[in-house]
């Protein structure tokens, strides 16, 4: 236990500096370059007076340097700034939001690793058939299908064709969504009021985007899994365990797959990012109220602050994740060096 | 397999194009005949991508109607023997859009990703030669960028460049020149222990001539399998971007800005509107990802899938 608590300790301090870069980043493609985001937003004729007043407003006058140091001094405040356009603070919209966003990844993610592990392990276990060969057909064509294109066929097909899933939306317009906001998370908060039809009803809507998202992504799974199979396949162990008379299943799925796992986890972590961005996608294509329709919403209006805030948060999500997939890995693999 | 490598060996001592050419012929003609499955995937790469190509480079032979012409047809029209996919909402040929936005797409991801190339290379072959603080800072940055969401810092490039072509490229190279840095740097870093380098410093090469022929010459195979997964990768996030309505000004033919045009008529049923630009994206992406990785297969042997 103590071992983990040090690496814990070890694992957040390196985060920092990554996280600092990233800020810095962020701060960097969103001030100091090209473009003023003041004269952006009054539009090209605004006299030189109104432009000079709201940069002094928003404290864009002073020196770079000095406009960091602010930055990330807000930042330290855990105060992400106020709008430029709309008169409420920048945290409001992304409170509201970040549940959408994370359910729909979450289960962007089941869905991936329902279809990408179980594929992988058959494709590995029929290594070079027929069933191996489609199996790596599919993961390398699902992995070149761009996630918007694959939300399109989607609604396309069963949105429109079959009528079988709605296209648009988190939740029906009979369900009155400001009934359950306890969490943010609706499928959550509708079990939290036992009020079932709801749930349904949100699941019913959660299908199609979540599929769109897990079907894109399954594919660097399945390569991987097969991957990692094949390697433990061939070890000692499982063919001591062969030897030994265990059933195939069991030294397949039990004994080889948990193995075959650890990488597997390390991958979650990169590919999460992927999922993020795929998600900005997806929720463009199905009208997601998510953090990525808000970011795209706030670029045409030029809400700077509020772009700013958004991929801050998109940071401060991603350095989590990696953080968590971290542990979690030194938890199932005693090996690793803390 | 010794065979080889001791072949790599040599020809990374005395670097010379003529040698590089006639080794790797002699490995492709090798791969050929040990890999029979990774030389089709490589000729089914090639192939599409040679097809697309023509399109750019030949628009004219594909098609008899411009892509801006708004009366090539009806109106969102189905595909018919005129119109083989059909018409959009503003009586385009969608066929016409398909073949002239190859054009802007193939260009923006290719140039994007030789510009990443061009930067993350020389900074992964420095950065991992001299080592040091230089090295520890730049990688800590590489990897926070490499692990942070590409299309998001993309968004935000494109969103405070403003539309247009080179706006755009721009804002994909940005994304991916932290691959090129990191597999630049790997390499170098275990081809500096390898012995013919450490010969060369013995016998009073340069730094510059150590980096320049004996270290980037055994680089390079590696970049040439990344560069073509890379493009693969660069065309999804230009459609991404001039699909969110980020990227391209208006009146150049695009497939992802004309898939977030046809999306709005979708719920009327035009279906081949979103189908083809879409198609062609994914054929485009799925092609240079063939030849990644028949390449792969066929360069790097030691990392062969058993």
């Amino acid at each position: 236990m103590r071992r983990i608590l040090n690496y814990l300790l070890v694992r957040i301090l390196l985060t920092i500096p990554m996280l600092f870069v990233l800020l810095t980043l962020v701060f960097v493609v969103l001030r100091v370059m090209p473009g003023d985001p003041v004269s952006a937003m009054l539009g090209g004729h605004a006299p030189e007076y109104v432009i000079d007043q709201k940069k002094a407003e928003l404290g864009l006058n002073k020196p770079v340097f000095a406009q960091y140091v602010d930055y990330l001094g807000q930042l330290a405040r855990g105060d992400l700034g106020r709008s430029m356009i709309l008169q409420e603070s920048v945290s409001t919209p992304i409170k509201e939001r970040l549940p959408a966003t994370i359910e729909l990844t979450l289960c962007g993610l089941i869905v991936t690793l329902a279809l990408g592990i179980p594929l992988g392990v058959r494709a590995a276990r029929r290594r070079r058939t027929g069933q191996d060969f489609g199996i790596r057909l599919y993961a390398n064509v699902v992995y070149c299908i761009p996630v918007f294109w694959m939300g399109l066929m989607l609604q396309m097909i069963f949105g429109v064709f079959l009528n079988l899933f709605p296209i648009a939306g988190r939740i029906g317009a009979r369900v009155i969504s400001s009934d359950f906001d306890r969490t943010g998370f609706y499928l959550i908060d509708t079990l939290l009021k036992g009020d079932i039809a709801s749930f349904w009803d949100v699941l019913y809507h959660l299908i199609l985007p979540a599929f769109t998202l897990g079907i894109t992504l399954s594919g660097v799974f399945v390569r991987l899994t097969r991957a990692n199979m094949l390697d433990v396949l061939k070890s000692d162990y499982v063919l001591a365990s062969r030897a030994r008379g265990v059933p195939e299943r069991k030294v397949v799925y039990v004994h080889a797959l948990r193995n075959a796992l650890i990488p597997i986890v390390t991958m979650l972590g990169l590919q999460f990012s992927a999922l993020l961005a795929g998600a900005i996608l997806t929720e463009t294509t199905f009208s997601w109220p998510g953090m990525g329709r808000l970011l795209l919403e706030r670029i045409y209006l030029r809400d700077y602050p509020t772009i700013q805030g958004v991929i801050i948060v998109y940071a401060l999500f991603v350095s989590l994740v990696s953080l968590i997939i971290d542990i979690v890995y030194a938890i199932i693999d005693p090996r690793v060096q803390l | 397999m010794n065979d080889t490598q001791g072949g790599m060996e040599i020809r990374a001592a005395r670097f010379s194009p003529a040698g590089a050419v006639a080794g790797l012929f002699r490995r492709f003609s090798e791969a050929a005949r040990r890999y029979r499955m990774e030389w089709w995937i490589l000729i089914a790469g090639c192939v599409v991508v040679a097809a697309i190509l023509c399109m750019t480079l030949l628009p004219h032979l594909f098609t008899q109607f411009s892509p801006v012409d708004q009366n090539a047809g009806p109106q969102m029209k189905a595909p018919s023997a005129a119109h083989i996919m059909g018409t959009d909402n503003l009586g385009r040929d969608v066929w016409a859009r398909v073949v002239y936005g190859a054009r802007t797409i193939l260009g923006v991801a290719i140039a994007a990703s030789v510009l990443s190339a061009l930067i993350g290379i020389p900074l992964g072959l420095i950065s991992g030669f001299s080592g040091r603080l230089g090295d520890k800072v730049l990688s800590l940055i590489m990897d926070s960028v490499y692990s942070f969401p590409g299309l998001i810092l993309a968004i935000a490039f494109a969103a405070m460049l403003g539309p247009g072509v080179i706006n755009i490229t721009v804002a994909v190279a940005v994304i991916y020149i932290p691959t090129y840095f990191r597999l630049v740097r790997g390499q170098t870093l275990s081809i500096k222990q390898e012995l013919y380098v450490e010969a060369a410093n013995a016998i009073g090469a340069r730094r510059p001539t150590v980096l320049a022929k004996y270290i980037f010459p055994n680089v390079i195979a590696t970049v040439v399998v990344v560069f073509s997964l890379n493009v693969a990768d660069a065309i999804m996030t230009e459609a991404a971007l001039s699909y969110i309505g980020l990227g391209l000004p208006s009146g150049i033919a695009d497939w992802g800005m004309d898939l977030s045009m046809g999306k709005k008529f979708l719920p009327s049923g035009v279906w081949w509107m979103i189908t083809y630009p879409g198609l062609m994206i994914m054929l485009l992406a799925l092609g240079f990802t063939m030849l990644g990785e028949g390449l792969s297969e066929i360069l790097n042997p030691r990392l062969q899938e058993y």
